[in-house]
């Protein structure tokens, strides 16, 4: 069977997980619990790396996605009784509380993506700080207290079974013949506009295949804390993801993913220095800025030439 | 009849609050065009040092005498004037010519910066506290309705603060060349305008702003290193409502979202979605008018 370079890639991947999913009952809980946190910062940087990276809208409101998808899979869970122990049942429920995530991305999408830069950002965390209010204030869900005691489903199989899925699919959607729309877009709106790119069109599809990935993200979370607060989707949860993205280079997948993962263990290895923690987080924020604004880890590789 | 009357002084109180800082996120946007994240850290910072300062001042002046009073405020601004332009100097300036996103995410950095540190227990602390009263409190009533001492004071230290910019951005050599900069700052520098001393002043008087409106924030409340936060945000979607880079525009802005989230608070069932309201309109004005209400839509050319 004639495999290209990403299709195998996405094989291996699936498959490393599911080996270190059937050993994971021997690892140390600690480490498992740092590993899927990883598996869902990836999942969290490289979705919203199609929206701020390859599309170049600046988003600071992925957390609300994250907290429709997490409360929606979440919330069905807790209804679902023994449905839950089905071994379909929870890949279904994440995508499921992707598709709402999604839908939630459209809806938000549709008109702020008219925006551009600054207003754009500040819109999308707007509509962030919408969403968590919305949660706070819906009974069904816990209103202000949250949701508690949802099933641990949440394995290192599933999360970077996930993972790995969204970066196979965004990076084969970003390189198809469609996907070149969104650099084309991000490299220059009036040009791609100009040359029959629908840039509305292809903007609202980021924006939603980001949201739709944050969903599952948010899914993957709810069932591995076991408890969701809306208080923990607020704007400096978006922060984060965004810091991912730009540490690893705005639109370089590798990049960000390194990035993610590094962003996840360092306030694990800071632990001894939990008072200053955020302190170094936002110096760092800032030296980046100033010092490497393209990445941590970008070395002006001579790009392949594309066929 | 005296609810309406009473929510509309409670709302101009708040109004002129955000419209104080909105005028501190307008200027810089108008001679920088980016978001200073950092503002509402800045009125923060004011109201603390403002914390700090008042007891030694009432030493000298007198407990809750007018002069201790406006003491207070011009060196809690004159305070947060220096750290505006630090800030400026330190963080922006380096960044003068880079897109505006890599400015826009240090702003944020500057502003967790500044939180963070803030929050630290050898600094200021995250526990709430108590913000010394400045002036007597008094309840003036007016028939059914009670305007309290501090919203008094604060309207007309705002009265008085915006007839000050007026001045200084309309008649002033300054404030000339603070509208040229924004007009077009490559035009300014190439007529001998000093571009760095301008945006300086700016972030300045901004930052200045900031303190007074930190000051008046907190009369009525307890201060920590996450209040700026919340004004902070409120004003800025009244900068954005009345049209950014537009000064009057920010003070209408102002005072509007006030008034509409002090009526909308006072309803049954609203208030707990005060936090959104304030996005709520934003977003509905940006999809109707992006420019805000005064603002100039700008053409792109190609």
């Amino acid at each position: 069977m004639p495999l290209n370079g990403a299709k195998r890639w996405l094989l291996v991947g699936i498959a490393l997980a599911i080996v270190a999913s059937y050993f994971s009952p021997q690892f140390n809980r600690y480490y498992l619990g740092v590993a899927i946190d990883v598996g869902i910062a990836i999942i969290l940087a490289t979705s919203l790396n199609l929206i701020n990276g390859h599309t170049g809208q600046f988003s600071l409101g992925h957390a609300g996605f994250m907290a429709v998808g997490g409360f929606f899979s979440a919330w069905v869970s807790l209804h679902a009784g023994n449905l839950s122990h089905v071994f379909w049942y929870f890949p279904l429920s994440l995508v499921a509380g992707g598709l709402v995530a999604a839908l939630v991305g459209l809806l938000v999408g549709v008109p702020s993506l008219r925006l551009r830069g600054d207003y754009l950002a500040i819109v999308t965390l707007g509509f962030g700080e919408i969403i968590r209010v919305v949660a706070q204030n819906t009974e069904a869900i816990g209103a202000a207290s949250g949701l508690k005691g949802i099933p641990k489903l949440t394995t290192l199989g599933w999360t970077f079974s996930f993972a790995v899925i969204t970066i196979y699919a965004i990076s084969t959607l970003v390189n198809s013949t469609y996907g070149r729309g969104f650099i084309a877009v991000h490299d220059d709106e009036i040009a791609a506009e100009s040359n029959g790119v629908d840039t509305t069109r292809t903007k609202v599809t980021a924006f939603v295949t980001g949201a739709f990935f944050a969903g599952i993200a948010g899914g993957l979370y709810a069932h591995h804390k076991q408890f969701l607060s809306p208080t923990g989707f607020d704007w400096l949860k978006s922060i984060e993801i965004v810091v991912m993205v730009i540490l690893g280079g705005m639109g370089r997948t590798v990049g960000v993913v390194a990035a993610a993962i590094l962003l996840t263990l360092m306030p694990e290895l800071l632990r001894d220095f939990s008072e200053y923690r955020m302190i170094i987080y936002s110096l760092l924020i800032i030296l980046l800025m100033l010092l490497r604004p393209a990445g941590l880890f970008s070395f002006h590789f001579k790009r392949r030439p594309q066929p | 009849m005296d609810w309406f009357f009473q929510q509309l002084i409670n709302g101009l109180g708040l109004g002129a609050i955000y419209a104080l800082i909105a005028l501190g996120y307008t200027m810089v946007y108008g001679v920088l065009r980016f978001i200073n994240f950092a503002h509402s850290d800045v009125l923060m910072l004011g109201a603390f040092s403002a914390f700090y300062i008042a007891p030694k001042i009432e030493k000298v002046f007198g407990s809750q005498s007018v002069l201790a009073c406006i003491m207070v405020f011009i060196l809690a601004a004159a305070a947060c004037a220096v750290i505006g332009m630090t800030i400026e100097r330190l963080a922006y300036r380096p960044l003068r010519n880079r897109p505006k996103l890599t400015v826009l995410i240090t702003a944020i950095g500057v502003s967790l910066l500044i939180e963070n540190t803030a929050q630290n227990e050898r600094v200021l602390g995250s526990a709430p506290q108590a913000f010394p009263q400045l002036i007597t409190e008094r309840a003036i009533h007016l028939g059914n309705l009670v305007i309290s001492s501090k919203d008094l004071l604060t309207v007309l230290v705002t009265l008085v603060l915006l007839g000050g910019m007026w001045f200084i951005v309309q008649k002033t050599r300054i404030g000339t060349a603070m509208r040229a900069v924004s007009f077009n700052q490559q035009a300014a520098a190439l007529m001998g305008v000093p571009v760095d001393r301008i945006i300086s002043f700016t972030f300045g008087l901004g930052s200045a702003l900031a303190a007074v409106a930190g000051i008046l924030y907190s009369l009525n409340s307890s201060i920590e290193p996450l209040m700026g936060v919340q004004p902070g945000l409120r004003a800025f979607v009244a900068a954005v409502l009345g049209g950014i880079g537009n000064l009057p525009g920010a003070v209408l802005g102002g005072f509007l979202l006030g008034l509409l989230e002090t009526f909308a608070g006072g309803i049954e069932g609203w208030s707990n979605y005060r936090d959104a309201f304030a996005f709520g309109i934003l977003i509905l004005i940006l999809l109707v008018k992006p420019a805000g209400l005064l603002g100039r839509s700008s053409v792109e050319k190609v």
